[in-house]
């Protein structure tokens, strides 16, 4: 039985390489794709459920018959911006899996009718993305990139895109600002990109990891694909990028519905919290996470996407955060808001003003200069962003806010004064 | 001498990335070229790369001011940007870093006396469980260096210093 699906490179060395990928069924699922009806491709991506792994979860075939079929060209955008604090799976697929993913790309661009590909990578991703030319390059040459790929009338190229250091710009509307040559700024939505998107032409954005899933997907049939791992509402394998108080912080992939126990304490996976100290709160999706009292209930609940919600959190893009006894949650906002601040791209008020105000008001708590009322007032200022922001970044930097004051109030208690 | 004339094959390969009537998009791709030389962009860059995409300078260079990794000043040739971000601090980067600036004799933000390495803290770099750690941006690139003590990173900076002269 094999063990992954994604992190296929920690069981065959060199995956990374062409000639090896093809040995292992490299583009089995693109050679089936190229002879299906294009609408059976994106059928067979439904019936398989697959939801995005870029954080909201939406179900990825559903997306892509959204394209509005009255308005063309069509553009797939891969979203490799990763820059969500605690998120670095991404990044692994393409250096060690990038023909996986690449494929990805090009079924998808198959299904939609695309014939060009961007893909998007923060400009940090320097090297990745000379990798990733290279790896265009041999695929193109190797005949499943270019003009009539396979003897087909399908043509597809595949470009890399780097980005210059901007979190917002993995919003996706962002993101496709970004592709234009403007600033990184959310577009107000509706439209939604599969109506207009890049340059105003229907557009599918979807996550790397996302994309890396769609091959096997193909290539096996969507039921062989719920076999592999899962439950009925959130399917198949996840890449989970733990991080923070734990002894083994890496990828691991798992199917979804293990739990966090399993993940954080396995032998195999985390392997428990450094020094045996006790665990203290749980970020399920990195900075943008609500914190999760750490409790046995918590500990076995299972990691989809709609248990987490069970327990006042989201699975998001599963970029798990762990947080012992030694963290004070003052701490730890002065880190999450100092984030948002820097990253808040101006274009609305609430987020803007907010993060810089729950910024300056965390730091004065953490350095014990501040009072109860200011406490209040932080949570105040939160609560008021919630929901009047334009776009999602604007809600994440209040949920580490509210969530540590309402479920960890002996933190910020004795750092306050009257 | 304008990009073009620098580098006529690379700006002609990122012009054909995009459609020719969205040759905007090429603006952040010419920006890194920009930089390639001094790690930074000067106004005429500017200019140059405005005239090229049909856009105005201020446009240019609102993108430039958007963006962290586009620099138009000059700083040290190698940027030596760490991760104190929340995942990294959990690891012990904000000591690294206090440390690493003690050897150094600087502090965030400043460079060293013979302009080789500006030190610098940044967000979130996708290497969280790797901390701590830091990427190197020069004007050709950007690497990374993960798992990093200060001693190993004293030593990659005189190897740079070597490098550099
Ligand atoms: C502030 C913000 C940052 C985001 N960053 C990323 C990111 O780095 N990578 C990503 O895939 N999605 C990110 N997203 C989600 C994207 O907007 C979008 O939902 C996703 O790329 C869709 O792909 P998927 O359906 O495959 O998940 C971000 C969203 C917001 C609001
Ligand atoms: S919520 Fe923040 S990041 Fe999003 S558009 Fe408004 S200011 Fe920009
Ligand atoms: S927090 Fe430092 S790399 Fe993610």
């Amino acid at each position: 039985m094999m063990k992954y699906m994604l992190l296929r490179h920690r069981e065959i060395p060199n995956l990374n390489q062409i000639d090896v990928f093809l040995k292992e069924d490299g583009f089995e699922g693109f050679k089936k794709a190229l002879k299906m009806d294009t609408n059976a491709v994106t059928d067979e991506v439904k019936a398989a459920g697959l939801r995005g792994r870029g954080g909201a979860g939406f179900p990825t075939g559903v997306k892509w018959s959204f394209m509005d079929k009255n308005n063309w060209p069509h553009y797939v955008v891969a979203n490799a911006d990763e820059s969500e604090p605690g998120t670095f799976k991404d990044r692994e697929i393409m250096e060690s899996n990038p023909f996986q993913f690449l494929e990805g790309v090009a079924i998808a661009s198959y299904a939609v009718g695309a014939n060009v590909a961007y893909i998007y990578l923060r400009g940090e991703f320097w090297e990745v993305a000379h990798f990733l030319d290279e790896k265009i390059d041999e695929m193109e040459k190797a005949g499943f990139l270019g003009e009539n790929i396979q003897g087909t009338d399908y043509s597809l190229k595949i470009y890399t895109h780097l980005g210059a250091g901007a979190y917002i710009c993995g919003e996706e509307t962002a993101l496709l600002e970004s592709i234009e040559g403007k600033r990184g700024q959310p577009r107000v939505r509706p439209p939604f990109p599969p109506s207009q998107g890049l340059y105003n032409k229907p557009t599918v954005v979807n996550n790397v990891e996302t994309l890396s899933s769609v091959p096997y997907i193909i290539a096996n049939g969507a039921d062989r694909y719920r076999e592999f791992g899962g439950t009925e509402k959130s399917p198949g394998t996840k890449i989970f990028s733990l991080s923070g108080r734990v002894k083994n912080p890496g990828n691991y992939e798992l199917p979804l519905g293990s739990t966090f126990r399993e993940l954080i304490f396995g032998e195999e996976y985390g392997g428990g919290i450094i020094d045996d100290k006790k665990i203290k709160a749980i970020m399920p999706a990195g900075a943008s996470s609500s914190l999760i009292v750490a409790d046995d209930k918590a500990l076995d609940t299972p990691l989809t996407y709609e248990d987490v919600r069970e327990v006042g959190g989201d699975l998001g893009s599963a970029s798990v955060i762990v947080i012992d006894e030694t963290v004070e949650m003052d701490w730890l906002i002065t880190k999450t808001l100092s984030f948002f601040a820097h990253e808040s791209c101006g274009k609305c008020t609430p987020c803007r003003e907010g993060t810089y105000w729950m910024k300056a008001i965390s730091e004065r708590i953490h350095a014990g200069e501040a009072t109860k009322a200011d406490l209040e007032l932080l949570h105040d200022v939160a609560k008021q962003v919630q929901g009047k922001t334009l776009c999602a970044l604007g809600e994440f930097s209040t949920m580490a806010v509210v969530t540590s004051i309402e479920r960890f109030p002996e933190d910020f208690e004795a750092k306050v004064y009257e | 001498m304008s990009l073009a004339e620098k580098y006529p094959q690379e700006v002609e390969k990122i012009l054909a990335k995009y459609p020719p009537e969205h040759k905007k998009s090429a603006v952040m791709p010419l920006l890194y070229l920009a930089m390639r030389e001094e790690g930074y962009i000067t106004k005429a860059d500017k200019a140059d790369i405005a005239k090229l995409l049909d856009m105005t300078t201020t446009e240019v260079s609102s993108i430039v001011g958007f963006y962290t990794l586009f620099h138009d000043e000059k700083a040290g040739k190698y940027r030596l940007q760490v991760c104190t971000d929340i995942g990294c601090a959990l690891r012990g980067a904000e000591q690294y870093l206090a440390e690493l600036s003690d050897e150094l004799g600087i502090k965030p933000g400043e460079t060293t006396p013979d302009g080789l390495v500006t030190l610098e803290e940044v967000k979130c770099l996708a290497a969280c469980d790797k901390a701590p750690m830091f990427q190197v941006q020069s004007g050709e690139g950007i690497q990374y260096h993960e798992k990093m003590t200060v001693g190993a990173t004293l030593e990659l900076i005189e190897t740079l210093r070597k490098e550099a002269k």
